[in-house]
């Protein structure tokens, strides 16, 4: 399994006084200042609500998040990890190490939701799914797979696409049962993961695009048709996968216009334009507004009619608030 | 009127792509504090990025807040577009609402990464619209 994965050959006492791209000191006090623990979310107070669920939502429920701690033990044991060698610079090294522990604790956290909410047969139960359901383990070897290749900007796509799509038709669920005024601390709990996830997949795009930068014409053409086949391959699979879990609930297609719309946003983060059109990224609002209250038409002057937009409180300030 | 735009954007060039697929030109504030500092000469609209991802500060990069710390640009700056990411929930787009509470301006649009094709024709259009009406 990891014939192909190697370790930096050589290391030097890594000095944060000296940086050589900005970004990496940026995102790595963004990542710090983003960290958190499952224990800080109130998770037992989910405890009512888990019991509205009918059998079949909780089953389901169960599910989405065993496929979701699968891809957070991909990326936090293999993902980050094999970015580690090709990295530019010592602080890039030092960023992957941080991303690959806190995709750890986000594989950690949804066990914390199980123990909080379910018993230990019918945990065991959704971790023997997980290890059986075809799409699900198609969708990690597909990943694996190109991890253990051997060009170093083809992980960083695949670990990009891991990051930015493939968690999407897992997160869908607790946005929709928040938005449903279910489950709201798991869903807190997610929102955190999911902020943490679009860190990652800006960092590790901006880096694969850096990486292309000085790249022949020819060689950025191969990683662009690699890039959309990838996604091809994976959203194809992907919708498998949303049909196994969500037909019997009714939400396949709510689901793929989640998947769409963050399909997009993953190949926006290596550089390429979105690929879906407008049609089929129309997100469901209540999901959309239950990842992001602000993402609604009535928090700018440009969209809908502009007319219900609301100037916010001007704030009384002084010169020296401005004062960095 | 004009129609003059001011963008902020980092190496990662997300909102310096959206600037160019808008079509419109505009300034771009210096990356760096060494840089010579930009100065506004007319009203102009502020495009920039959200940092942070969180709720507690740091959303508004520090090269926007040098900018609008000059007492003259904050006076001339007429509106807000912030880009973002919905995945930071309540901080999406973040800059823009803090921006626009302290230069009692609006937020006239948020978008993520850099822009969709649809985004580009809602700025361009709304752009316009917005222009006419302060002349």
């Amino acid at each position: 399994m990891i014939d192909k994965l190697k370790l930096v050959n050589h290391v030097e006492a890594i000095n944060w006084n000296r940086i050589e791209d900005d970004k990496d000191v940026e995102v790595w006090n963004r990542l710090v200042n983003n960290f958190w623990l499952p224990e800080k979310v109130p998770l037992s107070n989910d405890v009512q609500s888990w019991n509205t669920l009918t059998e079949q939502e909780k089953l389901l429920t169960m599910r989405v998040f065993t496929g979701l701690t699968l891809l957070d033990t991909i990326q936090g044991t293999v993902g980050a990890v094999s970015l580690i060698p090709d990295a530019l610079t010592p602080h890039e090294e030092a960023v992957y190490t941080n991303i690959a522990f806190m995709e750890s604790v986000h594989a950690k956290s949804y066990s914390s939701i199980f123990s909080t909410l379910a018993s230990t047969p019918e945990i065991d139960a959704a971790f023997r799914w997980s290890v059986e359901n075809e799409n699900l383990q198609k969708k990690a070897q597909i990943i694996m797979d190109y991890y253990q290749g051997d060009d170093p900007l083809k992980r960083k796509v695949a670990s990009t696409l891991l990051e930015s799509f493939l968690f999407y038709s897992g997160f869908y669920l607790p946005m929709y049962w928040s938005s449903h005024a279910k489950l709201t601390n798991t869903a807190d709990l997610i929102r955190l993961i999911i902020r943490d996830e679009a860190v990652h997949g800006y960092y590790i795009g901006y880096k694969f695009q850096k990486g292309l930068e000085n790249a022949s014409e020819e060689r950025k053409q191969e990683l662009k048709d690699y890039t959309f086949n990838l996604m091809f391959e994976l959203y194809e699979n992907e919708v498998q996968y949303t049909q196994d879990l969500y037909d019997g609930v009714g939400l396949t297609e709510d689901v793929k216009k989640f998947l769409h719309y963050n399909a997009n946003k993953a190949l926006m983060n290596l550089g390429y334009e979105a690929m879906f059109p407008k049609e089929t990224t129309d997100v469901n609002p209540a999901i959309l507004s239950a990842l992001s209250p602000n993402a609604d038409e009535n928090h700018d002057f440009f969209s809908g009619s502009g007319s219900s937009y609301v100037i916010g409180k001007a704030e009384a300030t002084e010169d020296d608030d401005w004062d960095f | 009127m004009s129609s003059s735009l001011i963008y902020f954007s980092s190496v990662s060039g997300n909102t310096d792509r959206f600037m160019d697929k808008l079509g419109r030109g505009g300034d771009r504030l210096p990356l760096r504090k060494a840089d010579d500092p930009l100065r506004a000469t007319e009203p102009y609209v502020l495009v920039t990025p959200t940092y942070g991802g969180g709720v507690e500060g740091g959303a508004v990069p520090k090269q926007v807040i040098r900018f609008l710390n000059d007492p003259v640009n904050r006076s001339l700056i007429r509106g807000v577009i912030a880009a973002g990411n919905t995945n930071f929930g309540e901080a999406y787009g973040l800059a823009g609402d803090i921006i626009s509470s302290k230069c009692r301006v609006p937020v006239l649009y948020r978008f993520e990464l850099f822009g969709t094709a649809d985004d580009v024709d809602i700025v361009g259009q709304g752009l316009d619209a917005f222009w006419q009406r302060l002349s």
